[in-house]
């Protein structure tokens, strides 16, 4: 079948600002669209630039807005659009670097704000710790995230203020506070009671929707909200 | 240009890489950086699902030997028997340390680490499939990469992501060859940076993108086996490439081998558990090579699945839906997303895919790069981990979750080793135009005006390894190999590219990467088409036979200029194992 994209280009060395081209090609309803970027670079315009990598949806490169979604581009297949024309952004919130490249560092930067590693300073045991399937299960959620930024750049109030920590730092500080091992909860909580943290959530649910691993983001949330307020009691 | 320096550099950052910095950081007195051209979490071993294999004994009985035994056969005797053993002892205080660097391992009810059966690992030398890959989920690669990326976090480690390393500081003396560091682009400005460094870890993962139908990730082209190669430094076992049984029919996207290991069957169009027919004790858990050959003999005899009879269908349907969903939650959902097939309720249709290269730059057990063709003749400040890296523990053929075991082990001694080495070394200075050769390259290339398209090229390239180099081969495909890829490294001379901008041209990258995959096709097939045997993942159906007479020894292959190289031998370490005919 035919497909028109519609895809968002800015090149930086050349454009005073950004511009939509429009590309008519044939495609297959299974193509991803990542496929679809990938022939038009291939065979029609070479200078489209786009982060990819693994092509199918676990490294966490191709996040970008398509028809007006947050979605990986690898996982997301042509049937799945409801129609032949297709509109591919940047994904909002970060300053587009070229294309559909946008400068990931303030996304690192409030993942790197959280404490995002294990602290636990005992003696670590001969053998590994026990911890039961039970507990393991309560934050099993939150270790499927892959950094792709598609649920804190749909969301509402990180386009409007920047120094939100956003859902996905959310998501990483909740994968160690509610790990039964970790010793560093505290400290998170603490953190994220501040007025960057998850007090600006409005939960609108943009980022529950946009996650491409199924993470009940906005749950993941209401669970750390949650327990700062009982930390506080 | 700008020059940094560092005591220790480290060129990737997946699972070897990142445990490779660490080790550095803790061993050296001075300055540790990593450079890689992805950001680190978008690196491939965040790809592995199945497990890492380890004796901890959780579920079964298990011991060191038993796994030092199963690698060492898996590996079709070509194994270095040192480095399996080091292997089999280290990887079960190595999984234990990760678990207390906090990776979520999935539990077992008693809250010690789960494990799973794989292919290959047994007990007692061969008896019954053991337990022993640990496992978290279907992701523990992406939970291995996250917990040692906190890891650097937490220690402070450097990076220069989306850095493109392009060349090695390599200086010819009068008794080998020193490193003093890489020469890498920087892909958001298209400025060039040398890094003058004392050591130098090479960990930037493999090579599979040289073929149409892979599992492996869009930026796994090779580029440091290729730029070695180019240096003056051999490359081991290039033949040995493993396809994995089960690949998304066509896309190639992985199935982990761990669906067999929770109960998945392998049927042909009849419905047939083929696999009892060719390995009647292990079954659907033989080894990777013995199950694809024998999917492609079901598929030539005309028992292949599908209205083209092509593929092989992995059946879950008889497992509790249950077990799926909580064992094999990402697969399940491949299954659904690419395929739109339930797997719940009918079989999935796949067919082997190219995985992983058993080759790559021979190093010593504490990973430093050797140029000869014994373990004297070192690279000084040189070392390789992980899948770049030919130590040789997987020998002809690499045994599912001995990879990631392999990645923390040798990414572990590599990084001391550098760091130690990194200690007592000296900045040697470097001359002035060392960048030269990656500056003329970027330069040759952003300005390529010529008739031959990248894309077009790559994939005849692709295309044609998969015919003729894959999991069959014989004199005659691999020497139409040979001159296939003279014509396709002939026409890379004459690309163009469109894109002549500094900030972030991947249409440049994807260019230079495409000269890095020749080369890696280049070493496979010259070093195939001399090994007059079958062994392991490399099948010569004019030579169906192991012949231990003549081949049990490792392949080096040199390139003396681009389509002509020279193959020397280096002598495979053996040990208490003696080589047996293998069956399983
Ligand atoms: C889908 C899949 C599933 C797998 N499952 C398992 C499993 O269950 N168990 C198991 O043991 N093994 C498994 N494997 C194999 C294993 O995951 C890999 O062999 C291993 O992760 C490779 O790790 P690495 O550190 O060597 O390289 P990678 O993780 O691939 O990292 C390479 C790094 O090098 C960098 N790099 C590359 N080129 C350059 C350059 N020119 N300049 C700068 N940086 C560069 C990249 O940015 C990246 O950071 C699997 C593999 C695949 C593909
Ligand atoms: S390319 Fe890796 S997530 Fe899409």
């Amino acid at each position: 079948m035919q497909a028109v994209f519609k895809i968002h280009r800015f090149n930086p060395e050349k454009d005073k600002k950004p511009y939509w081209a429009e590309y008519t090609l044939e495609v297959d309803a299974k193509d991803r669209v990542l496929d679809v970027l990938h022939k038009i670079k291939w065979e029609i315009d070479g200078s489209l630039s786009f982060r990819r990598s693994c092509a199918h949806g676990i490294c966490g490169s191709d996040a970008m807005l398509i028809n007006g979604k947050n979605r990986l581009a690898c996982k997301v297949l042509m049937m799945d659009l409801g129609g032949n024309t297709v509109t591919v952004e940047p994904i909002r919130g970060l300053s587009v670097e070229k294309d559909l490249i946008v400068d990931m560092t303030p996304f690192f930067e409030s993942y790197e704000a959280v404490m995002p590693f294990f602290i636990n300073d005992d003696a670590m045991p001969a053998r590994e710790h026990l911890q039961s399937p039970e507990d393991r299960e309560i934050y099993d959620a939150s270790t499927k995230c892959i950094l792709c930024a598609c649920c804190t750049t749909s969301c509402p109030i990180f386009w409007v203020n920047g120094s939100y920590l956003g859902p996905a730092a959310i998501v990483q500080a909740h994968r160690f506070i509610f790990d039964s091992r970790d010793k560093g909860g505290a400290a998170r909580l603490a953190m994220l009671n501040q007025n960057t943290g998850v007090w600006r959530c409005r939960t609108a649910y943009n980022c529950t929707e946009a996650c491409p691993r199924d993470i009940p983001i906005t749950d993941v949330i209401g669970q750390v909200k949650r327990a700062i307020l009982y930390s506080n009691t | 240009m700008q020059v940094h320096k560092y005591d220790v550099i480290v060129v990737g950052a997946g699972g070897s890489g990142l445990m490779a910095a660490l080790y550095a950081k803790q061993n050296a007195q001075g300055t540790v950086a990593v450079i890689s051209k992805l950001y680190p979490t978008r690196s491939h071993t965040g790809a592995a699902q199945g497990g890492v294999g380890a004796a901890l004994g959780n579920v079964d009985e298990d011991h060191w030997e038993w796994h030092m035994f199963d690698t060492i056969k898996g590996g079709d005797y070509l194994t270095d028997q040192d480095a399996a053993e080091i292997f089999a002892k280290d990887v079960i205080e190595a999984v234990l340390e990760l678990e207390h660097m906090g990776l979520p391992f999935s539990r077992l009810p008693n809250g010690k680490i789960a494990q799973r059966r794989f292919g290959g690992h047994t007990r007692e030398f061969g008896k019954a499939p053991v337990h022993r890959a640990c496992y978290a989920a279907d992701r523990t690669g992406h939970m291995i990469l996250q917990t040692l990326y906190q890891q650097s976090i937490k220690h402070g480690v450097t990076f220069y992501n989306e850095y493109v390393v392009l060349d090695l500081i390599l200086d010819d003396d009068i008794d080998g060859k020193t490193c003093k560091g890489v020469v890498a682009y920087e892909l958001a400005t298209g400025e060039i940076h040398t890094f003058h460094a004392k050591s130098v870890v090479l960990a930037s993962g493999g090579n599979g993108r040289m073929f149409k139908v892979t599992s492996n990730a869009h930026a796994l082209t090779g580029d440091l086996t290729s730029i070695a190669y180019r240096r003056g430094i051999p490359l081991e076992d290039m033949e040995f490439y493993q396809f994995h049984p089960t690949g998304l029919y066509k896309l190639g996207v992985l199935l982990t081998e761990g669906v067999r290991g929770e109960g998945g069957i392998l049927r042909n169009a009849s419905g047939e558990r083929f696999m009892e027919r060719y390995a009647p004790t292990i079954k659907d858990l033989a080894p990777r090579d013995i199950v694809s050959r024998s999917m492609y003999f079901e598929i030539r005899e005309g028992r292949g699945c599908g209205p083209n009879k092509d593929y092989i269908h992995l059946d879950v349907t008889h497992i509790d839906p249950k077990i799926l969903e909580e064992r094999l939650p990402d697969i399940m959902d491949f299954s659904r997303t690419y395929l739109r097939v339930e797997p719940t309720k009918e079989p999935v249709p796949i067919q082997p895919t190219a995985h992983y290269t058993m080759g790559g730059i021979p190093t010593t057990l504490n990973g430093e790069v050797i140029w000869g063709t014994t373990n004297e003749q070192k690279v000084r400040g040189l070392y390789a981990a992980g899948e770049v890296a030919c130590v040789s523990l997987h020998g002809a053929n690499r045994l599912g979750t001995n990879s990631l075991g392999d990645l923390i082990v040798f990414g572990r001694r590599a990084g001391v080793a550098a760091a130690k080495y990194a200690n007592t070394a000296t900045l040697e200075p470097i001359a002035e135009n060392t960048d030269a050769r990656a500056t003329d390259l970027v330069s040759r290339i952003r300005n390529a005006s010529g008739k031959e398209s990248v894309a077009k090229i790559r994939l005849e390239m692709q295309q044609s390894m998969q015919d003729n180099a894959s999991v069959f081969r014989t004199e005659e495909t691999l020497s139409t190999q040979v001159e296939i890829l003279r014509g396709l490294i002939a026409r890379y001379q004459n690309i163009g590219i469109s894109d002549r901008s500094e900030k972030f041209n991947t249409e440049l990258l994807e260019a230079i990467e495409l000269g890095f995959l020749l080369d890696n096709a280049e070493a496979l097939v010259h070093s195939a088409l001399n090994r007059r045997e079958s062994r392991g993942a490399h099948a010569r159906e004019d030579f169906n036979e192991r012949n231990d007479t003549e081949f049990l020894k490792h392949t080096m292959c040199y390139q003396l200029e681009p389509g002509k190289t020279e193959i020397k031998w280096k002598d495979v370490v053996l040990g208490k194992y003696e080589p047996k005919p293998r069956t399983y």
